[in-house]
């Protein structure tokens, strides 16, 4: 349908030239968003998998008698036991006061202080994520015998972080949509004037019997060829930069934050910014000269 | 190039050049079909108009009540002075312009209510010569000529060697590669000429065909018309060119103010 000749003098239509150019800048925003957006799904789905099922269970300590260490140490012991005869529980694993301590370190440094505040023990809790289990369940489970018990399933902050990446990933996902509108009115601008510097053309082409769909096939294809320079150029650039943030990135261990990988889905959504910039600048091209030509007598 | 000096005493070199040139051309089934391609009425008007006007935009008309048949195998000169309307009656016979009013049917189909799906293959049966030639100067010649079969969907190979043949035919056969613009007005006249018949077209309009071309090659364009116009071909020539007219003989429509005024013969002539 698209056939292999160009009938029309395209060459000579100075408003087409940019098209390859507005078309790079676009995939490439739009794929520098895509991958934001890809990455950050990716976290917050790792994040979810890894945080399901895991609770902490903070232990207050037994202040104010002679054996207040042995006596929370117990307290923790009696937790451990109860949280291990729970049906849901899969594992349930004391942190030591040291151990603690040391995580604690970032914040409040290391030393006398931290020696002296009255830390809670912490137990880290695996419970099977299917089951129906919750903090609350657990907590009543242990309020018995460890009065002042708290258990947290991150679900507040986890809530949060999620939310947020979820907000980022809307708003990327809009600036895809924005960026395909400005490549569909790009595209429908260098038609209407291509539609205009070859309107001779145009008009021999009908008189001597070429229909709509073969002229709007020659533009097509023409936009195709452009967009397809534009595209290519694009992409690799957006390539190169994603890359290059990774390779930036890849170093930085940091434990609160979970992986930042494109992942599978992220690649196959990075692949289909070309491909639809592409569709996107043949199938507008087309409509618009079907659209220009069916107003022409 | 149109050369013809070897030509039988008692032959024109016109005449000779177009003979020795009959048999190449691949003339067409004398059986017309309309667009749909069903076999028409030999008999019936290929082109009819009936009280037809037109005018560009809200303007005033240009052409008033305009009533004529043409039938299969006519051969018409359409005369009259400049801004007489001429040129607006062919657009509308080659379908480049809407009638205000009135009723134009073309191979016995209404155009007011033909399917614009329905247009390119009625188009394809009318071959126009125009007054500028309007060639694709970004082509070549050979590709201006390929143009109408191209369009209609006829494989490379059959686009090439016809075209070939028929530029080959109107003597620009060491012209296949030239554009437009390093040709001669008589030869960008006969490439606008090939390309005007290489659909084998069942109506040829021409406008002002001679009007760019000496007199010699003005008179061997006609032979090529009337060539054509006995394989079948209705052929209706705009022009200013008295002589032409009054050597030829051929049916006349006259065009006064946008009004048909004498159709008939040339005068001077019996019918």
């Amino acid at each position: 349908m698209l056939g292999t000749r160009i009938d029309l003098p395209f060459r000579r239509d100075q408003a087409s030239r940019f098209l390859p150019w507005l078309i790079a800048l676009m995939v490439y925003l739009a794929a520098l968003a895509v991958g934001i957006s890809a990455v950050l799904g990716s976290a917050a789905e790792n994040w979810r998998n890894d945080l399901s099922g895991n609770l902490t269970v903070e232990i207050p300590p037994v202040l104010h008698t002679p054996d207040a260490a042995q006596a929370t140490d117990a307290r923790v012991a009696r937790a451990v036991e109860i949280l291990l005869a729970l049906p849901a529980t899969r594992s349930a694993k004391a942190i030591s006061a040291a151990e603690g301590l040391r995580l604690l370190e970032p914040w409040i440094g290391s030393g006398d202080i931290a020696i002296d505040l009255p830390l809670p023990r912490l137990i880290d809790l695996q419970v099977d994520p299917d089951s129906a289990s919750d903090a609350d369940s657990i907590r009543a489970a242990l309020e018995g015998e460890v009065p002042g018990v708290r258990v947290d399933d991150h679900g507040r902050w986890v809530g949060r972080l999620l939310a947020l990446i979820r907000s980022i990933e809307a708003v990327a996902m809009a600036v895809v949509l924005l960026i395909g509108a400005a490549s569909i009115l790009a595209v429908v601008f260098v038609t209407q004037t291509g539609l205009a510097v070859h309107n001779d053309v145009i008009e021999v082409l009908h008189l001597v019997g070429a229909r709509d769909r073969y002229i709007a096939g020659q533009f097509q294809r023409h936009a195709l060829n452009q967009a397809a320079r534009g595209t290519l150029a694009g992409t690799v650039l957006a390539l190169v930069t994603i890359l290059g943030l990774t390779l930036i990135g890849a170093p930085a261990d940091l434990p609160l934050l979970p992986t930042m990988r494109l992942g599978l889905n992220g690649w196959l959504a990075l692949a289909a910014v070309p491909l639809a910039a592409l569709a996107i600048a043949a199938l507008t091209a087309r409509m618009t000269v079907l659209r220009a030509l069916h107003r022409m007598p | 190039m149109l050369e013809g000096k070897d030509a039988p005493r008692g032959v024109s070199p016109e005449k000779h050049w177009i003979q020795k040139r009959r048999l190449a051309y691949p003339g067409r089934a004398k059986v017309m079909t309309t667009p749909h391609g069903d076999e028409m009425d030999n008999t019936e008007p290929v082109v009819r108009f009936e009280n037809v006007g037109m005018r560009y935009g809200a303007g005033t008309e240009v052409l008033s009540d305009i009533s004529f048949d043409l039938e299969p195998g006519a051969f018409r000169f359409l005369v009259g002075p400049s801004g007489a309307g001429k040129s607006s009656l062919l657009r509308l016979m080659y379908l480049a312009q809407r009638p205000s009013r009135g009723l134009i049917t073309l191979f016995g189909r209404d155009t007011a209510t033909l399917p614009r799906a329905d247009m390119p293959l009625l188009r394809r049966k009318i071959g126009v010569v125009f007054q500028d030639f309007r060639l694709l100067d970004h082509l070549s010649t050979l590709d201006n000529v390929a143009l109408p079969l191209r369009v209609a969907g006829v494989s490379e190979s059959q686009v090439r060697a016809h075209a070939a043949e028929l530029l080959e035919w109107v003597g620009l056969a060491d012209h296949l590669d030239a554009k437009p613009e390093v040709l001669s007005g008589g030869e960008q006249q006969r490439v606008a000429i090939a390309r005007a018949v290489i659909n084998r077209p069942n109506v040829l309009l021409a406008d002002e065909p001679t009007g760019n071309v000496d007199d010699r090659i003005a008179v061997r364009l006609m032979y090529l018309f009337e060539e054509l116009n006995k394989l079948g071909t209705t052929v209706v020539i705009a022009t200013h060119n008295q002589s032409l007219v009054s050597r030829f003989r051929h049916d006349i429509l006259m065009l006064q103010d946008g009004r048909l005024t004498v159709p008939g013969r040339p005068r001077g002539t019996t019918a």
